[in-house]
């Protein structure tokens, strides 16, 4: 008989794969009370390095080609593919049936397959070419909002972390996310699914923790363009809404059945881009009378 | 020599909107009054036809001496502008009057000739007593991109001008873009034009607002490196004194005041004179007047 | 270079006496406003029709020009502002079922009532607000005209803005407006509001008030059915009630980012939509490669349009130090030029500051920046001696560490700093918390693509400054706000799915 590895769960900064920089955790049970693992848990300041690093991936990540994102996010629905079993028994054990487990890993990979053919369409569908009266050439483009904080569903361990991580970074942005405290397992194994599939490191940043620890600061830091709030916590929705204020920072609440097919849509991709609009002057002979 | 290097760029569409904005300057009153009579002063009369005659010639030289001698206070035109041919005919019928004597030449309107014929066209029109002689430059010369011809060439004939006054038209229907009108203006003002001048008259379009603009900017970038003093002359298709009014207004922002003379700003035009003598009519009999009273040579 | 400028033997023709003179000043060519209809008390238009504030409180507004009151106006209170929620939101029962094409046509009639009474428009605007009779004629009133023009051709067209979708309007939409382009930003507001289908309750500037109200009076005209645009006169009071109302179903702001962020905050935990235009702090970026001459015009028309009242001014100026003495020459005669005065004179350029508040503000900053050791300069012209106004003001020798570089200053105060590469200027450029807009001056395509897609602002005007449209969208990065207003992108803040 072999004794079994156990694998040790951490948190996902800057492409590392770091401990908490506080060395605090906390117990992951199953339903029978059994330890099945010791979650980070993670510290403000975990959330202000993962910040740090997502702010340094934006340029970088924003600036890829369309198509060169686009073929990312298929390599990570490959990579997943690949480790469907592992997922499969994360989800069984945090309580899932298999038929759950199993239907809830097939959709999490159909999603990053969704989301890997917008990554070059979505602009022609929401920019536009504006008929200004004056002579000037106007057109109007979506551009990533930048770093965008995470308050991942709670109930959803795999699907509700890829359902708004995907729509986040197709558009260029970078993110940090807070997993599902109960349900944290799926989200450090998703991370080496992402440290895996060419995507650069900062890009993602996944932290594990407690939300009402961490939820203030994920809508006050200064340095960060968004927030989505994906819980239930109608207190921890209006402080992340108030909070957001102090920057003027976009504040989502996508409350949502993931498993719902009509939650992938490229409108979640448009609420984490801007719209710019640039102007530039046509030579138009004629305009003012003067031919030359 | 390659001028390309140090003329800026321009963009049209800029242009343009400047131009709407000096459009927009309401000149009324006195200034409207002391405009008009100014524009009268800085007026080029110019006749330039295959048709000419030593008759059509002094009848508009009387014409350029005595405007509408109803109107009291009116000054002569600045210049009449004439073939090299009636040179000699216009002196005679201006002798005793301030009003200068320009002098198209160098194969007029075209430009397409030799040098030697080009020279020794000057020379006839200032042995004539021409004050001033208007050029034109060899557009095509210059849209093949050979600038040190064009440049040599004006600085020859500068030369050949002797002590008359060089205006280089710059033809700038026929430049195509306000980045040649700007590069054209450059070349035109080193190589040792006195005046630069939009237009020959026999192309369309003539002066416009913008190309005249750009030209100003040029004169000033000039003047702000050298201190020296340019003078510009838009020529062909500005016939109303609204219009006048308005380059007088671009020239006033443009350049200032001390532009603001027939030493350094000309029209060359034919029926500005008689559209200005219709307004200073409605002013002096109070009632819109009519162009049976202005006489038309 | 063989140079025969051997130069001229001087010949002058003959001169008119004193014709020397002829430009140095235009004489006065004041708009006439002989055919103004003001009355000398406006009330609050509550549901189709004009009626007396519940506060029964009124105020004076004044023109900034001469400081001279021109009318009194009602001062809404929160009961104002609760019963014309109330009627905008019976109002909506109806609107909101009322066939597209029909709302359609009743927006169009409003656009061209504008146009028909724009004159109208532009002296009450030019009176109350400040601005030159040439912007609020050649600018605001036309592109007001055309925003309601523009959107309400939207109306019956909607489900073909956003695919897949089914868009609906959201209800009553409290609508919260500046003083700098007063008309203007009512159009911008009130158009696509109606056109999905939305009621609204807008409050103008407190010291703004009257082109609004002037658009009630065509409101009313249009026949458009009661209490589907209702227009609460007052301050901050009525705005802070319009926003914390709870049958207000979405807000629109355009105002100071401080003002931004507490009504961000107000809302936080409702189900209200809102939009935010705020603050900002331009850069207009010169390269040594500009068409230089257009540049100047568009540093004037950047930072002197409206007096500078514009949240978009490019007042961060930075020149390629290469060029910097010529642009810096340039522009010094060329505001030497610009004539400041008169709002109602038809050659002003610069008309009166907005408020006594505002140009002690204006005023601080000048101030500050002398203290902070930047150098000053400002054209010697005559300024009236009643009245708001401020010289067209420069700081050169500026760096990002200027306070009057950092904050905005909303006046026609321009600061100037140089730069020597592309990295430099976009890094200083994005520098800033704000992110509505900038300028870029340069002959090179490539070079405009790099910076525009690297530049975090809203609005980038290459080659160009200061161009609005009703097709083009407008509005910030970061906390220069979010939503956009014109274009098919700014009927998305007024549409639930």
């Amino acid at each position: 008989m072999q004794l079994e590895i156990l694998k040790t769960y951490k948190l996902y900064i800057g492409g590392a794969f770091p401990r908490t920089e506080s060395g605090r955790f906390y117990k992951l049970e199953n339903n029978k009370k059994e330890v099945i693992a010791n979650m980070c848990l993670s510290s403000r300041k975990d959330f202000r390095n993962a910040v740090v690093a997502a702010r340094k991936a934006v340029e970088g990540w924003s600036g890829r080609a369309a198509f060169n994102r686009g073929q990312i996010l298929y390599r990570i629905a490959e990579m997943l593919e690949g480790r469907k079993m592992q997922f499969i028994e994360e989800l069984i054990l945090q309580g899932a049936t298999k038929a759950n487990a199993e239907k809830e890993v097939r959709q999490a990979i159909d999603r990053c397959v969704y989301y890997s053919g917008w990554c070059d369409k979505y602009q022609p569908l929401f920019g536009s070419i504006n008929p200004v009266a004056t002579s000037h050439f106007n057109f109007s483009v979506p551009e990533p909002t930048g770093v965008v904080s995470v308050l991942a569903d709670e109930n959803s361990s795999l699907l509700g972390l890829v359902s708004v991580i995907m729509p986040i970074i197709v558009g260029g942005n970078t993110c940090v996310v807070l997993a599902s405290e109960t349900k944290p397992l799926c989200s450090i194994t998703f991370a080496e699914v992402l440290a895996t599939s060419d995507l650069p490191g900062g890009v993602v940043n996944i932290l594990t923790g407690n939300s009402k620890e961490l939820h203030t600061h994920f809508a006050s830091h200064m340095d960060v363009n968004a927030v989505v709030y994906c819980r239930e916590n109608v207190e921890e929705a209006k402080a992340i809404a108030e909070l957001s204020s102090l920057n003027v920072k976009r504040s989502f609440f996508w409350q949502k059945d993931w498993t719902k097919t009509e939650h992938e849509n490229p409108y979640l991709i448009m609420d984490l881009q801007e719209i710019k609009t640039t102007w530039h002057p046509i030579e138009n002979i004629g305009v003012s009378g003067a031919k030359y | 020599m390659n001028k390309s290097w140090i003329s800026p760029t321009i963009d049209q569409v800029g242009v343009e909107e400047r131009v709407t904005r000096f459009n927009t300057r309401s000149v009324k009153k006195e200034s409207k009054m002391q405009g008009m009579l100014l524009a009268l002063n800085m007026i080029d009369l110019t006749t330039l036809e295959g048709k000419d005659t030593a008759g059509k010639v002094k009848q508009m030289c009387y014409k350029a001496m005595h405007l509408a001698d109803d109107i009291e206070g009116l000054p002569t035109v600045a210049a009449v502008c004439v073939y090299p041919n009636h040179v000699k005919t216009a002196k005679k019928a201006l002798q005793g009057s301030n009003v200068k004597i320009a002098s198209v030449a160098t194969a007029f309107p075209s430009g397409n000739s030799s040098r030697k014929i080009k020279l020794e066209d000057v020379k006839i029109a200032v042995t004539n007593g021409a004050d001033e002689v208007d050029m034109v430059i060899s557009r095509g010369e210059f849209l093949a991109g050979n600038y040190n011809f064009v440049f040599d060439e004006i600085a020859a004939i500068k030369e050949a001008c002797g002590p008359a006054r060089l205006k280089v038209i710059l033809e700038t229907g026929e430049l195509s873009t306000l980045d040649n009108v700007r590069k054209a203006s450059d070349i035109a003002i080193y190589a040792g034009a006195d005046f630069i001048k939009t237009s020959t008259g026999k192309i369309q379009p003539a002066a416009t607002m913008p190309v005249t603009l750009v030209m100003l900017q040029a004169i000033k970038d000039y003047y702000d490196e050298s201190g020296i003093m340019i003078g510009m002359k838009p020529a062909g298709g500005i016939s109303t004194s609204k219009q006048a009014l308005q380059y007088l207004v671009m020239l006033y922002e443009t350049l200032g005041e001390k532009w603001m003379t027939n030493e350094w700003f000309r029209f060359g035009a034919s029926s500005l004179a008689n559209d200005i003598l219709l307004q200073l009519g409605k002013e002096k009999y109070g009632v819109y007047y009519s162009g049976d009273y202005i006489s038309k040579d | 270079m063989a140079t025969t400028k051997n130069k001229i033997v001087k010949k002058s023709a003959p001169q008119v006496s004193s014709v020397k003179s002829v430009f140095q000043n235009y004489a006065p060519a004041p708009e006439s406003s002989d055919h103004i209809q003001l009355k000398s008390q406006y009330d609050l238009f509550i549901n189709g029709k004009f009626v007396k504030p519940l506060s029964k409180e009124y105020y004076d507004t004044i023109n900034p020009a001469t400081g001279k009151k021109i009318a009194s106006v009602a001062k809404g209170n929160e009961k104002d502002i609760d019963a014309a929620v109330k009627s905008a939101n019976k109002a909506f029962e109806t609107w909101s079922k009322t066939a597209p094409k029909e709302r359609a046509k009743y927006i169009y009639r409003i656009a061209r009532m504008i146009q028909e009474r724009a004159r109208e428009f532009a002296v009450i605007e030019t009176m109350n607000g400040g601005k030159s009779i040439r912007e609020s004629r050649d600018i605001d009133v036309p592109l007001a005209a055309n925003h309601f023009f523009y959107y309400a051709g939207w109306a019956d067209k909607l489900e073909y803005a956003f695919p897949n979708r089914n868009p609906k309007p959201i209800g009553v939409a409290g609508q919260i407006i500046p003083w700098n382009f007063p008309l203007l930003m009512a159009a911008w507001k009130i158009a696509p509001a109606l056109a999905t289908g939305n009621t609204v309750v807008l409050k103008p500037a407190e010291t703004t008030p009257l082109t609004a109200l002037k658009l009630a009076e065509i409101i009313q005209e249009s026949g458009l059915p009661d209490g589907v645009v209702n227009i609460v006169t007052g301050f901050g009071d009525c705005g802070a009630a319009l926003v914390n109302h709870p049958q207000v179903n979405k807000i629109a702001f355009t105002g100071s980012t401080p003002v931004g962020k507490y009504i961000q905050k107000a809302i936080a935990g409702t189900s209200k939509k809102v939009t935010l235009e705020l603050g900002g702090k331009a850069a207009n970026i010169i390269f040594d490669d500009a068409p230089i001459d257009q540049a100047v015009e568009g540093i004037v028309n950047g930072i002197f349009f409206n007096q500078g009242h514009v949240c978009c001014a490019g007042s961060r100026l930075f020149i390629q130090e290469n060029v910097a003495e010529k642009v810096i020459k340039k522009l010094k005669e060329r505001m030497k030029t610009l004539i400041v005065g008169d709002p109602m004179d038809k050659n002003t350029d610069i008309g009166a500051i907005n408020s006594q508040a505002q140009l002690d503000k204006i005023n601080h900053y000048i101030k500050l920046g002398q203290k902070e050791g930047a150098e000053i300069f400002q054209p010697e012209c005559s300024i009236p001696s009643h009245g708001f106004f401020c010289k067209p003001t420069l700081f050169i020798g500026t760096s990002q560490s200027h306070r009057i570089v950092q904050e905005e200053i909303f006046g026609p105060v321009l600061t100037i700093q140089t730069f020597r590469t592309i990295e430099e200027v976009i890094e200083k450029a994005n520098n800033i918390p704000y992110g509505l807009s900038a300028g870029v001056w340069t002959d090179k395509g490539s070079k405009i693509f790099n910076l525009t897609s690297k530049l975090r602002v809203g609005v980038v005007w290459a080659n160009t400054y200061n161009k609005f449209d009703p097709t083009s969208p407008f509005g910030g990065y970061k906390e220069s706000g979010f939503g956009r207003e014109g274009g098919v992108h700014g009927l998305l803040p007024y549409v639930k799915f």
